[in-house]
């Protein structure tokens, strides 16, 4: 990477930097306790609309795992997410009505906060239906993990989102509020990934899984990413990109070994596949505030429709992450 | 006669105080060196906490820093106080804030009893030492390093660079044979005095003060001169990884850390409660008597650093993406790719997967579809068998799919019909064993009902192809197992070859074949290719058919399915 080529990755930051600044005009404080963040505190950021029934599990699942403090942007719920969270004791909250897709896919909003509060801290981004996965999250806290990487001078950490799915239709079981969405949505693709890499960003582009198989047999290429780089230690001077999947300055993207060896990465399971699905794609159609004129929800609505089962003879039944680790899709890497 | 600890502490301070407190009460006087980088506030509380224990004392505090002599000259200070104030102490355990006991005192106390004169402190020759960082071993001892390494590591680089080209060497002491080893010893009082109370004590002193990581080489150096009693391992049970950097136990480390068997661990992460509770609890004291035996936690420390240098073969995924040719293993398996021998018999696939027992499928890389084996439309990870998905990523489909049916040898049909993205890394995999008969994609097309306009048209385009992949296979990078027979030498004698490559696939059965599949009529391929000449194509892949003779000769009767040898 020559000098002329790194500086403008680094103009392109500070333009993102500038951008997150304008568009912080648009977050209103609901509610903001974030003076009751200790400074080793770590943070979950997020935007979302319209999750109320996701939220209880959400909030439980990373507050076990040890999130401290949740701050969240809310893109103009009515199902009365915002009084739920307003209600919770470690989130602050901020609301925007203005356009998810104009806020490069709510990138600028979050951008905003965690260079505002996140300066420092360990900060995992998530959807709230996205799920956190990593070696040994059965028996060693999420702040073990973040020891471990500050003590081996490592400042992010992948996690490749995976699609769960339930078998048979998507309508079938209906999930409850509070409900582990893994009861349901239990299946998943174990060995159908194409990984290229990304040669301005350094960052791998990794397609695939029932979204690929299922919506995008004819155009594969415009089948979601789904490499992530949701865990990072935050400075000020970082920003994402792209949703998380990429990051500036580029050294970040680096999570993956290029000389054979395997760095440690988790899984972000994906509980996109419920009963609440074909509603919500449904809305995100007609919202049209979706990535590359919400093509994806396009392909969505026309194959639920017709066949609204992901499920297949090969799909594999989640257990735990060392199964994901032995399947190859995550690693231990030398975190042992 | 007992056993006092001096501790180095510089954080988790909370830990140092619990584990302090545990050996303390045990009756073992313990110095405690507190970096002086920890804060006064801290410091004075750390210290009130432990005030009601008149066997615990505070050294002179230093500023640590990594791989500088601070930290041995922390130790020297902190085992002083403690040789002064215990005098009936007679080994001193040089331990960590982040250290934790894993077997009662009483049963140190008693393995150092039976050994009284024995030092343990690993100290290896930099000859013998595997573990470096950095790759500065002997140099440690030569060169100078003013800079640090943690924090101006371009200018540490630099001038050992420098030094390197100058040849710029160091004096060593005279009498002096470096030695190295793991920082955390445990040594007698007679060697420590004498140590400390040689009149070259200073010059030593200062010869150390700039040698590299001196932490770990001048006590283990040191010992060399005063001791002939040495057995160099350390009592303390800590895994460095490839960075050297130790490997931190967790709450899920409990059973291995107590089947160990050895006296104290290191590094414990701070926030084990579960470690701490357990091996510091009046539970804890079962005496065993074993010798420590690291045997099995060494052996998951270094598959994880295995993994994390050399990873799985064949394996493509979010945090291992190897360059090329630093894969260490293209694919995760041996294959086998045949190209024109489902052409030339019926039923090939069949009679292979009989014979192997492996999975054989049809064109993987089939131009309309994935020809699965059975011909099904997903397959093993849940791959399709779309074309336009594979063809977005060749490379990927064909390495998930040798990944995902690990412990089954996948065999496939090829051809120049096919996709041909991943000739050249199928070529240059080793896992390949790729068999060709040339010229055999030309029967299909003889059987065909084709226009003969348009079978010639193909029959060039398709031995275009054919020839550039045989390039490919005879280039000098190629690294797959490769065969190519001419298709009228193969029909001539076409046992053997299949022999060769069976026995080379490990099939179930030792014995010889003794049923070949059987190949398709060739009545007139001759005079067709004559045909293809007389259009004029040159047909020269399948070797020389003689024209009027009707196929071959030696192919079985019509109604014996089978030739037996």
């Amino acid at each position: 990477m020559g000098a002329v080529s790194s500086y403008q990755l680094r103009l392109q930051r500070k333009r993102w930097r500038i951008r997150a600044l304008r568009k912080r005009r648009e977050l209103s404080e609901v509610v903001n306790r974030t003076d009751k963040i200790a400074p080793k505190d770590i943070l979950v950021f997020s935007t979302l609309r319209n999750e109320r029934v996701r939220l209880p599990y959400f909030l439980r699942y990373y507050r076990e795992m040890g999130v401290e403090h949740f701050l969240i942007v809310d893109n103009g719920s009515d199902d009365g997410s915002a009084e739920y969270l307003r209600a919770q004791k470690d989130v602050s909250l901020w609301s925007t009505v203005r356009s998810y897709k104009r806020a490069r896919f709510g990138v600028d909003w979050l951008n905003w906060l965690q260079r505002k509060y996140g300066h420092g801290h360990w900060c995992l981004v998530v959807d709230p239906d996205e799920f956190l996965v990593y070696p040994f999250c059965d028996t060693r806290p999420l702040r073990a993990l973040t020891d471990w990487l500050d003590a081996s001078s490592i400042r992010s950490f992948g996690a490749m989102l995976l699609d769960m799915y339930p078998k048979g239709p998507l309508g079938a079981q209906p999930y409850r509020e509070g409900q582990d969405p893994f009861e349901i949505a239990c299946w998943f693709d174990s060995g159908n990934y194409m990984i290229q890499k990304n040669r301005q960003f350094g960052n791998l582009w990794i397609q695939g899984g029932p979204r690929a198989r299922a919506f995008f047999p004819d155009k594969p290429e415009r089948s979601p990413a789904l490499n992530k780089i949701p865990l990072v230690k935050w400075h000020r001077n970082y920003t994402y990109v792209s949703s998380t999947h990429m990051l500036l300055p580029r050294g970040l993207n680096l999570v993956y070994d290029e000389w054979g060896g395997e760095k440690a990465s988790g899984c972000l399971l994906h509980a996109k596949f419920l009963d609440t699905f074909s509603a919500k794609a449904e809305e995100e159609l007609r919202r049209g505030q979706h990535y590359a004129n919400s093509h994806e929800y396009k392909a969505y609505d026309a194959r639920i429709k017709q066949d609204p089962d992901l499920w297949c003879k090969w799909s594999e039944k989640y257990i735990n992450w060392r199964q994901l680790e032995i399947l190859g899709l995550m690693s231990k890497g030398n975190w042992a | 006669m007992s056993v006092g600890f001096v501790m180095l502490v510089h954080e988790a301070l909370n830990r140092a105080e619990q584990v302090a407190r545990h050996w303390s009460r045990k009756g073992c006087p313990v110095v405690i060196h507190v970096d002086k980088r920890v804060t006064r506030a801290d410091y004075t509380a750390f210290v009130k906490s432990l005030s009601d224990l008149d066997n615990i004392l505070f050294s002179t505090r230093h500023r640590c820093e990594w791989g500088t002599w601070s930290l041995v000259e922390a130790s020297i200070t902190a085992t002083r106080l403690m040789l002064k104030s215990f005098a009936d102490v007679r080994h001193v355990y040089l331990a960590s804030g982040s250290c934790l006991p894993l077997r009662p005192v009483e049963e140190l106390i008693a393995y150092l009893q039976e050994r009284p004169q024995t030092n343990f402190i690993e100290s290896v020759t930099t000859e013998d030492v595997p573990w470096t960082v950095g790759g500065l071993d002997a140099e440690r001892f030569t060169l100078r390093f003013p800079f640090s390494w943690k924090r101006h590591r371009r200018l540490f680089d630099g001038y050992v660079n420098l030094q390197r080209k100058v040849g710029f060497k160091r004096r060593i002491p005279p009498g002096l044979v470096p030695h190295m080893g793991s920082q955390w010893w445990c040594l007698t009082r007679q060697t420590l005095t004498a140590i400390f109370d040689d009149p070259d004590f200073d010059e030593y002193v200062r010869y150390f003060r700039r040698v590299w990581i001196p932490d770990e080489s001048y006590f283990q150096t040191m010992v060399r001169l005063y001791s002939a009693n040495i057995e160099s391992r350390s009592l303390t049970l800590s895994k460095f990884d490839f960075q050297g950097k130790p490997h931190i136990f967790y709450d899920d480390h409990m059973q291995l850390l107590r089947r160990s068997d050895c006296f104290v661990a290191r590094k414990i992460w701070p926030h084990a409660d579960k470690l701490y509770d357990g091996f510091l609890s009046d539970s804890a004291n079962i005496m065993t008597g074993a010798e420590p035996n690291p045997g099995k936690i060494d052996r998951i420390f270094s598959k994880a650093v295995e993994r994390r240098t050399k990873g799985r073969p064949g394996l493509y995924m979010q945090s291992r993406f190897p360059n090329q040719d630093w894969e260490n293993g293209k694919t995760s398996a041996q294959y086998s790719v045949f190209q024109g021998f489902a052409e030339l018999f019926e039923d090939f696939e069949t009679w292979l997967g009989r014979v192997v027992g492996a999975r054989v499928h049809g064109h993987l890389f089939g131009e309309d579809r994935v020809g699965f084996s059975g011909g099904v439309e997903v397959f093993s990870g849940a791959l399709t068998d779309n074309a336009a998905i594979r063809d977005y990523n060749p490379r990927a489909f064909f390495t998930n799919l040798i990944w995902n049916t690990r412990g089954e040898r996948q065999c496939f049909q090829f051809g120049p019909a096919d996709n041909q993205a991943i000739n050249w890394f199928m070529a240059t995999d080793p896992n390949a064993q790729i068999s060709v008969i040339s010229g055999a994609w030309a029967v299909p097309l003889f059987h065909s009902n084709k226009d003969f306009s348009e079978i010639r048209k193909e029959a060039a385009r398709l031995q275009k192809i054919e020839s550039e992949l045989l390039n490919i296979l005879r280039s000098p990078y190629a690294k797959a197992r490769v065969r190519v027979w001419s298709m009228a030498d193969f029909v001539e004698a076409p046992m053997e070859p299949l022999q060769t490559i069976i026995d080379e696939i490990g099939a179930r059965s030792a014995h010889r074949l003794t049923a070949a599949p059987r190949m398709v009529s060739l009545d007139g391929f001759g005079q067709f290719l004559q045909n293809l000449k007389n259009q004029g194509m040159h047909p020269h892949l399948m070797g020389d058919f003689p024209t009027g003779v009707a196929g071959v000769q030696n192919r079985p009767e019509p109604g014996k399915p089978y030739l037996v040898k």
